[in-house]
């Protein structure tokens, strides 16, 4: 049934995202994946867009992935199911079990939780940028439009931080990407224009 | 003011202005419960803070979900947690239809083109600012580093294993190595 499915696939999500909005990330894309809810294309966008929109990153997901499957209701279910185990758990600590995340076994999960969480989000990063440029599971075809793109955005990315001293807004990121993206490939000198502009803004 | 009110008005305030969610929420609500409100301390905001860290889920729940149970109790817990998650539902549900046609727009399927390639940027930048924060340790590098293989496999071959068992697995090991060596150095109180 799919509610049931909704409710118990983001409850998955909420119980093992650890690390923040992007540690979930690769648990959403298990399940949207699995249950055949998202494309990897679709799951892409709406990242950007739950990015672009207020709230946490997790709770925008569900509530998309529970409407487009399933109307308000669904919307509704998945949503709950994404807090509700955060929730439960901080009323665990506050109310009955204080010390739980100074247990030295907590701790000793948590130490390997934790590393491995980052090897998943370094993982699915990679995969993600590796598949825009080489269709990896549709039959590695190589397109250089995309790779292209990836330079010169991996470029403002990580060339602005030590140069502003601030991390690039993300949103900023979005905006332009989507800019180079509606460029067409025979437009690319104008691309390269664009791109030696678009740093100094 | 009633608390409740006032609890449910300052997180929805909160869900609304804070985009990309995360640490972003963080200061927010520093800047809104400790000092605006003095509703919890900056100690207990670090203590927040880490609680979240070591717990799953939005970090903006978790810290809505500590600020509103010291307030009011449960019911607080409730309606803080509701105020901050509304905003982002409402927002997502009112353009979740309206996404749809809009990716038949050419111009915004070719833009879309380019926000992929920028998500998988975004992914790997946050990636990297967690390896920056880790413990230079022998032990959280190898788990890292084989969950990062793993998990590369796993995309590329389409493996049907999920990232969870990844964790579970990464978990016992830890868990394991623990019980038979003990704490690393690091927790000198541990070791008592």
């Amino acid at each position: 049934m799919i509610y049931l499915d909704l409710f118990l696939g983001f409850l998955r999500v909420g119980m093992f995202a650890f690390g923040g909005a992007y540690g979930a990330i690769p648990l959403i894309r298990d399940v949207v994946l699995s249950y055949g809810w998202l494309s990897d294309e679709m799951l892409a966008y709406m990242i950007a867009v739950s990015e672009s929109t207020p709230g946490p990153i997790m709770v925008n997901l569900a509530t998309y992935v529970g409407n487009s499957q399933a109307g308000l209701l669904g919307s509704i279910l998945a949503t709950l199911a994404v807090i509700l185990p955060s929730f439960i758990i901080i009323l665990l600590v506050m109310v009955a079990l204080k010390t739980l995340l100074k247990n030295k076994y907590v701790q000793a999960i948590l130490r390997g939780l934790k590393p491995c969480v980052i090897g998943i989000v370094l993982a699915t990063g990679i995969y993600m940028i590796l598949n825009n440029c080489f269709s990896l599971r549709s039959g590695f075809r190589f397109d250089w439009k995309p790779l292209a793109l990836t330079v010169v955005l991996g470029g403002i990315m990580f060339v602005s931080k030590p140069l502003m001293k601030k991390k690039l807004n993300p949103i900023l990121l979005i905006v332009i990407s989507a800019v180079l993206g509606t460029i067409s490939p025979n437009a690319f000198a104008e691309c390269k224009k664009l791109e030696n502009g678009i740093p100094s803004l | 003011m009633n608390i409740l009110l006032d609890l449910f008005l300052t997180f929805a305030k909160i869900g609304v202005f804070t985009f990309g969610g995360g640490y972003a929420m963080i200061s927010m609500i520093e800047n809104n419960c400790v000092e605006r409100k003095k509703w919890i301390t900056h100690d207990e905001m670090m203590n927040v803070t880490v609680i979240a860290e070591s717990t799953p889920g939005p970090i903006a729940i978790n810290a809505a979900t500590y600020v509103g149970y010291k307030q009011a109790g449960f019911i607080g817990a409730v309606i803080a947690t509701l105020g901050i998650v509304l905003p982002s539902f409402l927002i997502i549900f009112a353009i979740s239809s309206l996404l749809d046609h809009f990716l038949e727009i050419t111009i915004i399927a070719s833009a879309f083109k380019g926000i992929k390639v920028a998500v998988g940027i975004l992914i790997l930048d946050a990636a990297i600012t967690m390896i920056k924060k880790m413990h230079k340790k022998l032990l959280p590098r190898v788990i890292m580093l084989c969950s990062f293989a793993a998990m590369m496999l796993i995309n590329i071959f389409a493996w049907n294993f999920s990232s969870i068992s990844l964790m579970l697995i990464a978990s016992v090991v830890s868990l394991t190595i623990f019980c038979i060596k003990g704490a690393p150095e690091q927790k000198g109180g541990a070791k008592k």
